[in-house]
């Protein structure tokens, strides 16, 4: 059943909760949007909303991780990370506990354009040498991915999407921090996707293997730390990568993969990602104009496999 | 509060200043200006208001001082060794390669410092979080946020001021250390704060106007604000910076800069000579 991350991951705060009374949920006023709006009512006491002032959240929620509570700080991706100043210093080096949620990510949020898109969060947080990077690609991934985190007594960005995604996990899919998920083996080419782009990936894959293309696709959740051992195999055995991202095409995991490889396993290369800002209309027509759709994918694939 | 206390935390105040310039000499580089206008409300703090565990600086219960404006950390590494977090010797490694002592706040190195600070205008939003997290806990510590007044022209600081009244965080305590001067020159004519008083008045907070390098002054506000519900309150400080060195009072010059042996020599003998 397609759901947005973004609501997969209000129901595991909601579950959540109940087990952990630690666990505190700061927003700027998008509760209705970073699906965190449940939790709100039924736990009011342990909801803080800061209105539009996510500076002030970013440090409201390293101030409660240092005292001992479990704080999600929520809004969108581009709001909230790009505090960066507030992140780098509030956050990441006093070592504050705090669970970034970085909500409608990428291109994929449609026709609000390009001023509440994601487009450059995963690059500035991987610059800071301690807050990992997840994207989960669909509900059950998210779910496990929130559970992972209220574990963790670290800093920790979260990446979720606005739009609905397909499954592309099986029921019985146990998350692994830090492990790529190979979901299609192949021998042509290794497509690395991340979060809202994997279903169409997948997608594509089938549609290249008519044409004679076979693919590994790897699903890469966790941008930071990366898989790296599985990439460079993928690398060894398909000898080129293709990466995929509703991201800039600097910095982002299509960067993460190439600084891996050229220094480890120099590998023909190619990155799927925003280079220009994003702009109205639907997701659809957007992932379409852009590159992303299961067709663009396909081809941009087909054009680098011949290329090279 | 007895006179004698007083006069203990005056001198307390006057061995500080001694290890503030000494630190500074040592370290070749640093800000003697607001360490010293914000050494007087500190020695309050961490010898006589605050309850806090040398010995357990984790002590969950503890009352936590979030010192917003970073660089003037001198001040605060003074009390922590004179406190007994540390060994006095420890002092003279600040701003040093490997020491714990860096040149602004580092809570990760250093056990006694509360939040990593120094990219200024963040610590009250820590400081508020901190006190949110206390009310969940039942009032469980008391938080203090030290501003400079420089810091106060940044947006973030603002926000927080707007937010803490609708919290009702009555355990939150920020004082603005109002030496009315940062790098670039006198505050009012960088970026005036004022009708400060007014401002954050109108942001519903509690507020008291104080001298802050008066004793009786200083503790009775603390007091006040101990005994105020509902709110938090603001102590507006007016201060001096450089405060206790003559050549060194009201001159934005030493605001970032250390003082040479002669200077520094100088700058103690004032100090010692001072009667407190």
């Amino acid at each position: 059943m397609p759901k947005a991350s973004r609501a997969a991951f209000g129901e595991a705060i909601l579950e959540l909760a109940e087990t952990y009374p630690n666990l505190v949920v700061v927003d700027a006023d998008l509760s209705h949007s970073t699906m965190t709006r449940k939790f709100s009512e039924k736990f009011p006491a342990r909801h803080f909303n800061v209105g539009i002032a996510e500076s002030n959240m970013v440090g409201i929620g390293a101030g409660l991780a240092l005292a001992g509570k479990i704080p999600f700080i929520c809004s969108f991706a581009c709001f909230v990370v790009n505090r960066f100043e507030q992140v780098r210093m509030s956050v990441a080096y006093n070592e504050a506990p705090v669970r970034i949620v970085g909500t409608h990510v990428g291109i994929g949020i449609g026709e609000d354009g390009y001023s509440q898109m994601g487009l450059e969060d995963i690059a500035l947080i991987r610059t800071l040498p301690n807050i990992p990077i997840i994207q989960p690609a669909d509900e059950i991934e998210t779910k496990q991915a929130v559970a992972f985190l209220v574990n963790q007594n670290r800093p920790a960005y979260l990446r979720l999407t606005r739009q609905n995604l397909d499954d592309v996990n099986p029921p019985n899919y146990r998350f692994q921090f830090g492990k790529g998920v190979v979901l299609h083996e192949g021998r042509d080419v290794a497509l690395l996707a991340t979060g809202g782009v994997v279903s169409n990936a997948l997608k594509a894959a089938k549609e290249l293997a008519k044409e004679g293309v076979s693919t590994t696709v790897i699903n890469i959740h966790s941008i930071k730390p990366l898989d790296e051992d599985l990439i460079l195999d993928a690398a060894a055995t398909c000898e080129r990568v293709v990466t995929i991202e509703d991201h800039s095409v600097n910095g982002g995991l299509g960067g993460a993969v190439a600084e891996l490889l050229s220094e480890r396993r120099p590998t023909k290369m190619k990155r799927i990602g925003m280079s220009v800002f994003g702009e109205s209309g639907s997701p659809e027509a957007l992932y379409q104009k852009y590159g992303f759709s299961a067709a663009g994918i396909k081809k941009s694939v087909l054009e680098f496999v011949q290329a090279s | 509060m007895t006179d004698y206390k007083i006069h203990e935390l005056k001198k307390i105040a006057r061995e500080l200043r001694v290890d503030i310039i000494n630190m500074l000499l040592e370290a070749g580089s640093g800000h003697p200006g607001g360490s010293l206008s914000a050494i007087d409300m500190l020695t309050c703090l961490y010898f006589h208001q605050m309850r806090h565990n040398p010995k357990d600086p984790n002590w969950p219960q503890r009352d936590r001082l979030i010192l917003s404006k970073g660089h003037g950390v001198p001040a605060v590494y003074a009390c922590l060794a004179k406190a007994g977090y540390f060994p006095n010797e420890e002092l003279m490694t600040l701003r040093k390669i490997d020491s714990r002592l860096q040149g602004h706040p580092d809570r990760v190195k250093l056990p006694g410092i509360e939040a990593s600070t120094g990219s200024l205008g963040q610590g009250l939003s820590i400081a508020i979080g901190l006190a949110l997290a206390s009310k969940l806990d039942g009032d469980a510590f008391r938080v203090y946020c030290m501003l400079g007044d420089g810091e106060s022209q940044a947006g973030q600081i603002w926000e927080g001021l707007m937010s803490a009244p609708k919290f009702k965080l009555d355990t939150l305590v920020t004082i603005l250390d109002y030496n009315k001067g940062q790098i670039d020159g006198p505050t009012n004519e960088i970026m005036n704060l004022e009708p400060i008083k007014d401002k954050v008045t109108a942001f519903n907070w509690h507020l008291i106007e104080i001298d802050g390098h008066n004793f009786e002054q200083i503790l009775s506000a603390l007091d006040e604000a101990q005994r105020t519900k509902g709110r938090p309150t603001f102590i507006l400080a007016h201060t001096i910076k450089g405060k206790g060195v003559s050549f060194m009072e009201g001159q934005i010059g030493w605001h970032g800069k250390a003082p040479n042996r002669e200077q520094a020599e100088l700058a103690v003998k004032e100090i010692l000579a001072a009667e407190i």
